[in-house]
């Protein structure tokens, strides 16, 4: 295998759950090694939550943590037991970069903050993605990135007029913090290399999530004005929304912004007198009568499948798509010639789909080395191999129950 | 090379983006590198688009615009002429990005794409940031934030069951697909300071929100169950219940949900201690084994059962109060906040996450979102207001370039510049 970006860094993952896990990502996906620490105790959230392998629970059968986790070495530890502190410093001193994702506290707790990990390594960097810093008087307040949702006030950005805010099912944020921690993460390993200084890096999910609200932030500042809930409406472009059609549950988006789009749309449904009805002439009559025009389009769209619809639309160089659900973008032509979904035998789930990377890089892409770990499966390689430990050395541990 | 305090310091970045790729160099700016803005002479587009600093529509004074292009600084260039080309060409020399969000193609199409800037540039990062990415059957395929939001997943998953598939109305896509091509491009950035070698950094947005949605993926390849919308609901969690997210409080909303297991024994066991406090527990929660308690077997009608009674008690207490409980008692529960709820909020203010960017041609500082992380040894640095329209030609031109009064202003008669 041809040499990658990280080959050669050593990454420490204290992390669970997605945003801290997540960020890991860009360096195992470019070949750094990443050992993500677990333990049979108390198993990461996505071991416990579906869809399992045949809908039977089990830590190794959770297709949730295992789409996330391709490229990654797991070792089980029972950080309870004073002795598997031990193992811990001696990775501490392997380690490039230790992450972690708990809330803040439970490191102190075991005595390996930054502080704690600098005597043990002096150059090392620690990145900590917390809910909403590592100081401050929320720092330890417990949460999951669903509650981020609400502290963003992203949950305000989607509903219908006049209704109840929607709250996203996604924890949104949780996936969103790994890109800018990644770029602050990876600029500090360069920094490292060309000084020798590591450095700790707070990640604030609540202060990440906010970076993507920051026009309404600053209009708000400024004219005090807060954004009201509008469906799917634009005020730039009409139609502008999902429409249904011809199916089960299916659905075409159609965006029209310039009046250009509009006569090429017009043509392109059949319907060229609409070009001539004054309800529609332009934008601003579009906008007033947009309900009435988005349910003359319905009355289209719902004679057609959604892939007609983008079809035709697509031709006629309007602004179409699908709404895609899991079996649509599963099996989705273009996401498949990008290399987005990694497909390989995992040791318990078979065949399995993983996560690969939304870019690409001309000269040195992102590679699958390994399906993810099961739980622990890289333990005693980890111990022995990387670490240099002895077979007896190893036994020892293991009869204290370091490895549970 | 001198090491600055940024982490990119003395980097130059050439953003030739429309808003599908501002954050990017944001991203970049934020962590020290020289961005130039490169728009064309009139200005961005995007700077046309409302609401605007004290309601007057006026090109330098978008709070779109202002938000993602803070840091950097800005010149007009047309690049569809042929001086613009070759003024590109000498900046894209020296510098360590280019950044660019056109139509795949549009750029080669003017000769200044990646294959001819590497050619006079070895170590060049270009990064393409587009609805589809460069190559593949829709990489031609027309697309606004709607588009790529439907196509990526996120739409289908997002709404309630009964109405159509919701996007979030701020425009999200191209924030998510600039925000991973800030860290992809150092990811490439890592690897040109090991070997001296550029590339070309490929983004697709619809990747970029495919990462957005949870275990959609899996749940279909294993369990051929499609994840759908199920309004203010999580499913396809635990088994076949769903869990309630969104709960209305006396003066607006909060999140919280209930989990089982390990995770959610403290808030749990905190929610109904509050209860009786409150005198409102019901008798089947009062001795509730929360240990025992597993999503994996609850059932819907218990769910429901249970939830019943936890919307009683948020219904008796604003969500100012309901959070300042759930800090005191760790309950995993959040308020929904609106902007000015945002702006006052302490944690932030404690962590000092506010910027003051001042603006002499507005006579007044405003406040801008800060840092999205803090670095101990290289602190990010925030402190630049968003160029107004060629602002910096001078500086890149004239002291830069070393372009003469003469030249630059045959440049701005032949609409140049």
């Amino acid at each position: 295998m041809s040499k990658q970006i990280f080959n050669g860094i050593n990454v420490l993952d204290f992390g669970w759950a997605i945003a801290g896990p997540l960020t890991l990502k860009y360096l195992a996906d470019y070949g750094a090694t990443v050992i993500c620490i677990e333990s049979f105790q108390r198993p990461d959230l996505l071991r416990t939550a579906t869809p399992y392998k045949d809908e039977i629970p089990g830590v190794d059968r959770a297709g949730y943590f295992a789409y996330f986790a391709a490229n990654k070495y797991s070792i089980s530890l029972d950080l309870n037991k004073p002795d598997s502190l031990e193992i811990v410093k001696k990775l501490i001193a392997w380690a490039d970069v230790v992450a972690d994702s708990h809330r803040p506290g439970v490191l102190e707790r075991w005595k390996l903050a930054y502080n704690d990990a600098v005597k043990i390594k002096p150059d090392i960097i620690m990145i900590r993605n917390s809910n909403q810093g590592l100081t401050g008087p929320a720092a330890t307040h417990p949460g999951l990135g669903n509650h981020i949702n609400g502290l963003t006030g992203i949950v305000n950005f989607v509903g219908w007029p006049e209704q109840e805010p929607i709250s996203l099912m996604v924890a949104y944020s949780d996936y969103l913090v790994p890109h800018f921690a990644a770029a602050a993460l990876i600029g500090a390993l360069d920094y490292r290399r060309k000084t020798g200084k590591g450095q700790l890096i707070d990640i604030s999910q609540f202060e990440v999530g906010l970076q993507l609200l920051a026009p309404a932030l600053i209009n708000y500042s400024v004219n005090g004005v807060e954004e009201k809930l509008k469906g799917n409406s634009c005020d730039y472009a009409a139609p502008h929304g999902a429409f249904r059609c011809k199916g089960d549950d299916r659905w075409c988006t159609i965006s029209v912004f310039s009046n250009l789009e509009w006569q090429a749309f017009c043509n392109a449904i059949g319907k060229p007198e609409w070009l001539n009805d004054f309800r529609f002439t332009n934008l601003s009559s579009r906008k007033q009568n947009e309900a009435k025009l988005n349910d003359l389009i319905e009355q289209w769209t719902m004679q057609h499948e959604p892939e007609e619809v983008i079809k035709l639309l697509q031709k006629a160089g309007v602004a179409a798509g699908v709404v895609q659900n899991a079996e649509d973008l599963y099996d989705d032509i273009q996401l498949r010639e990008r290399d987005c979904f990694w497909v390989a035998d995992h040791k318990e789930l078979g065949k399995f789909t993983h996560l690969g990377q939304p870019s690409r890089l001309s000269k040195t892409p992102a590679t699958f080395f390994r399906a993810a770990p099961c739980l622990g499966e890289h333990t005693e390689y980890i111990c022995r191999e990387l670490l240099g430990m002895s077979q007896e050395e190893y036994d020892e541990y293991l009869v204290k129950g370091v490895f549970e | 090379m001198e090491i600055g305090k940024g982490l990119l310091s003395s980097r130059r970045v050439l953003d030739l983006t429309d808003e599908k790729g501002f954050l990017c160099g944001k991203i970049l700016a934020d962590l020290g590198a020289d961005v130039i803005k490169i728009e064309k002479p009139g200005g961005d587009i995007t700077r046309k688009l409302g609401p605007f600093f004290h309601e007057a529509s006026d090109p330098e004074k978008s709070p779109y615009w202002s938000a993602y292009n803070l840091n950097k600084r800005g010149i007009t260039l047309n690049i569809e002429t042929k001086r613009g080309q070759q003024i590109l060409t000498k900046l894209a020399q020296t510098a360590d990005f280019v950044l660019e969000s056109f139509a795949p193609g549009y750029l080669d199409d003017l000769g200044i794409g990646y294959m001819k800037l590497s050619q006079i540039n070895p170590r060049l990062i270009m990064t393409s940031i587009t609805s589809f990415g460069q190559t593949g059957p829709y990489s031609n395929y027309k697309a606004s934030d709607i588009e790529v939001m439907a196509m990526g997943g996120l739409m289908y998953i997002t709404g309630n069951p009964d109405q159509p598939p919701l996007r979030i109305s701020l425009p999200q896509a191209f924030l998510l697909a600039s925000a991973h091509g800030a860290a992809a491009s150092m990811v490439a950035h890592f690897h040109r300071e090991t070997v001296s070698e550029g590339q070309h950094v490929d983004v697709s947005a619809q990747a970029c929100v495919v990462w957005e949605i949870a275990n959609a993926i899996p749940l279909w390849e294993l369990n051929r169950n499609i994840l759908r919308r199920a309004g203010s609901f999580i499913a396809g969690r635990w088994t076949g219940t769903k869990q309630r997210l969104l709960w209305k409080c006396k003066n607006g909303y909060v999140l919280f949900y209930i989990l089982g297991g390990a995770f959610g024994v403290k808030t749990n066991r905190a929610i109904v201690r509050w209860m009786e406090e409150e005198k409102i527990a019901p008798e089947f929660l009062k001795n509730f084994n929360w240990n025992a308690f597993d999503m994996a077997t609850q059932t819907q009608e218990m769910q429901e059962q249970i939830e019943g009674h936890i919307s009683r008690l948020f219904m008796m207490f604003t969500k100012e109060e309901l959070y300042n409980e759930a800090l005191k008692r760790g309950i995993m529960l959040c308020p929904v906040n609106t902007c000015e709820d945002i702006i006052k909020n302490t944690q932030l203010k404690d962590r000092d996450f506010w910027v003051e960017i001042i603006h002499p041609e507005l006579s007044t500082s405003i406040k801008h979102p800060g840092a999205f992380a803090k670095l101990s040894e290289t602190p990010l640095n925030i402190s630049r207001r968003a160029p107004l329209v060629g602002e910096h030609n001078l500086e890149i031109y004239r002291d830069e370039l070393g372009l003469s009064d003469a030249e630059l202003n045959d440049l701005i008669c032949g609409g140049v510049i």
